[in-house]
């Protein structure tokens, strides 16, 4: 089989991982050496293909074969796919020349696995340890950890790597029985807080200079959980998100819609959800980690999926329209933080200026802000919404969306990196 | 009236706004321009030779990088409203006016620095370097790139390819200005036409093949990717020229997944390492596990 032949196999076996970000990593680069490569600062998204997605990375798996049965996937046992194999020496050569030509920022290297977890690693391993030793690359390296796998092996590809990861895949050890028989969570979770506690050793020795200097390992670790191949609420979804942030400081959780797969499996008959889902799954997500939302006031036990036609935070807002309006000038930033329309950014801005003068509309038309959203919910010194528009029952209504059209705008983030935003803008239909 | 006639750079303008707030001169007594044409209609006064005043009047670092960001932009207008801003921070007393994101002048300078710094980021996206030859007496791979930036970013933007890219000669050609790294020195020369950078590398096929497999043809959005990746761009980059047929036979492929008889699945393969993981799946199945749903 010749290069091309692989490649198209491995490429196309490796595009359900949505993981795409080269950000975060440790600043380093080629200067003095004989190679190539670069990391630190924000991502790069070297192309986007038609389906919205960035190309940062060249993202292809060792090799597809695959011992596990999970349903959801092609690579399954039981799937009739075509199988390839990739030499570590092939890997190697396409990263080099792929990113001398600045295609990519790096490589997300993953596989199938192949007579046990640690053989696995060893091969995965193999190809960052060439790159960094023997071509002295700089560039970013994304390695897929299995939970499996021995303590002293994921050390290695942590050394190697500046992110690792291991897929949860679902939030519940139910739907894991379910769909993907071999995958445990508690010994995912138990491999995360492993990965954690090294990370943590790296980021406490930069605080003790006279400390003994760990070995070098990844900045950060991320994990993916599919949406809709089980009966998983988006409270449960959120709910196993935010555990993972808090638990073992995970760097991102990405959501993936299930989506019709050329295999499909008689356990899981294709039956896409709607990408909205994903999107809302996304805003929320951002709600939890950049303006301190908690899961139960996204999505709780008796309104356990987020509304798809409304974005969370105006959901929210809607809710609780108690709390509303809001003075610009005099609210704590916190507050600011919970008015629909208004991002992180914007709120950063208001806080500076209002120091010095007080804020009109036209202040804050100057700003861009999608005033129409946002007029019913604040107070300016030359605005006080009407009390009755607050309080009434069309206010909902105003903010639907015309049927044709589901997309909203969602507020920005803090300067995420541009890696990580594009697999946030998933809301189109 | 005065007219500034001035180099389009940064510091060409920093060097004659430091003489004029020296003198006190308002920003409604100054025409600025960087057209040499333009400036032989007016008596134009030379600045730029005589040493600045010894008492300097100080600015925040803050504001002078957004200068140097903002005088990349090709509008006209930013030398004067550049030194208005100046001006304003300093003589005009309106020290915390960078705080000030409501302000005109300011918001106008951001979305210069917004629209400059967007530039530098595409043209570290969307440069394809191809390689050119290999030096006989180095061994060093020789590679060039085309790319026509929207503003005046290619010194802005070359430091991240001397990091990059050290171990190997590039040059990356524009409309206007080029920069070049042969392993000890980056440098500058004037711009080319796009007939003096080649055309294809050996590789793009093997990039084509990755970008045409990679793509899911069962989430197709496209103004997702348009939003990113602009149409302007797409006549150098060597991937662009699939996008169309990969649109088109989306929806083609999305059928023929859905038309496919669902697999059975088969029974797990005599493995060792598969036997303990379902071992050890049903011990930890025996005893109860934590719920892993929110609180």
């Amino acid at each position: 089989m010749d290069i091309t032949r692989k490649l198209e196999i491995l490429a196309d076996a490796a595009k359900y991982d949505a993981s795409c970000a080269s950000s975060g990593a440790a600043r380093k680069d080629s200067r003095g050496s004989t190679g190539v490569g670069s990391t630190g600062g924000s991502g790069i998204c070297h192309s986007y293909t038609p389906d919205g997605r960035c190309v940062s990375l060249l993202k292809v798996l060792m090799t597809n074969a695959c011992l596990y049965d999970c349903h959801y996937c092609i690579n399954r046992r039981s799937s009739n796919v075509t199988r390839a194999r990739f030499t570590p020496d092939e890997v190697v050569q396409l990263t080099l020349d792929f990113y001398k030509r600045n295609y990519i920022e790096g490589l997300f290297l993953s596989s199938g696995i192949i007579r046990s977890a640690d053989h696995t690693m060893e091969l995965v391993i193999e190809v960052a340890r060439k790159l960094r030793e023997e071509h002295h690359f700089r560039g970013y390296i994304h390695l897929k950890t299995i939970p499996e796998a021995s303590q002293a092996l994921i050390a290695l590809a942590g050394r190697y790597a500046d992110r690792i990861s291991i897929n949860v895949e679902l939030p519940t050890q139910q739907g894991l029985n379910t769909l993907a028989p071999e995958k445990n969570l508690a010994r995912t979770e138990e491999a995360m807080g492993h990965i954690r506690e090294k990370i943590d050793e790296r980021y406490a020795e930069k605080r003790k200079p006279v400390a003994p200097k760990p070995p070098p390992f990844a900045t950060g670790q991320s994990t993916q959980m599919l949406v809709g191949a089980d009966a998983s609420t988006d409270a449960t979804i959120l709910g196993c998100a935010d555990k993972l942030y808090t638990a073992h400081r995970l760097k991102r959780v990405y959501y993936s819609a299930f989506s019709p797969i050329p295999e499909p499996s008689s356990i899981l008959p294709l039956k896409a959800p709607p990408l909205i889902r994903e999107h809302r799954l996304y805003q929320a997500d951002w709600l939890l980690r950049f303006y301190d939302f908690k899961v139960e006031e996204i999505a709780h036990a008796a309104a356990p999926n987020l509304d798809l036609a409304l974005d969370p935070k105006l959901s929210w807002a809607l809710r609780n329209r108690e709390t509303f309006p809001v003075d610009v000038n005099k609210a704590p930033r916190e507050m600011l933080l919970r008015i629909p329309g208004l991002g992180v950014r914007n709120v950063e801005r208001i806080v500076r200026a209002r120091r010095y003068t007080g804020l009109r509309l036209a202040d804050l038309i100057r700003l861009r802000l999608q005033m129409k959203k946002l007029l019913p919910f604040i107070v300016t010194a030359d605005h006080h919404p009407a009390r009755m528009g607050l309080d009434s029952d069309s206010l909902r209504a105003r903010f639907l969306p015309p049927p044709e059209q589901l997309e909203l705008s969602f507020d920005a983030p803090p300067a995420p990196a541009a890696g990580d935003f594009l697999s946030v803008r998933s809301g189109e239909l | 009236m005065r007219t500034i006639v001035i180099e389009p750079e940064y510091e060409a303008w920093r060097n004659a706004a430091r003489q004029l707030l020296a003198q006190g001169v308002k920003p409604d007594e100054v025409l600025w321009t960087d057209d040499p044409q333009e400036a032989s209609l007016f008596i134009g006064e030379a600045v730029g030779t005589r040493k600045p005043a010894a008492e300097a009047i100080k600015v925040s670092s803050a504001f002078m990088d957004m200068a140097k960001s903002a005088s990349a932009h090709t509008d006209a207008k930013r030398w004067a409203l550049l030194y208005r801003v100046l001006w304003r921070l300093t003589l005009g007393g309106e020290r915390h006016l960078l705080s000030l994101a409501t302000d005109r002048d300011v918001r106008q300078i951001q979305d210069w620095c917004k629209a400059v710094g967007r530039d530098i980021h595409k043209m570290h996206a969307f440069v394809r370097f191809r390689r050119v030859s290999v030096d006989a007496v180095t061994g060093r791979e020789q590679f060039v790139a085309w790319f026509e930036p929207d503003h005046r970013i290619v010194r802005l933007a070359a430091p991240f390819f001397e990091k990059r890219f050290a171990g190997m000669d590039w040059s990356i050609l524009t409309p206007y200005q080029c920069a070049h790294w042969d392993g000890k020195r980056l440098h500058f020369t004037a711009g080319v036409p796009r007939s003096s950078a080649p055309d294809e590398d050996a590789l793009d096929d093997l990039w084509r093949t990755y970008y045409r497999n990679i793509f899911n043809p069962a989430r197709v959005k496209i103004n997702a990717m348009q939003s990113e990746m602009p149409k302007k761009y797409w006549k150098n980059l060597p991937e662009a020229p699939l996008i169309a047929g990969l649109i088109a036979e989306s929806a083609g492929r999305v059928q023929g997944m859905l038309g496919t008889e669902e697999r059975p699945a088969k029974p797990a393969p005599n493995n060792a390492y598969l036997k303990s993981l379902h071992d050890m799946n049903q011990r930890t199945a025996a005893k109860p596990t934590e719920e892993t749903g929110p609180p």
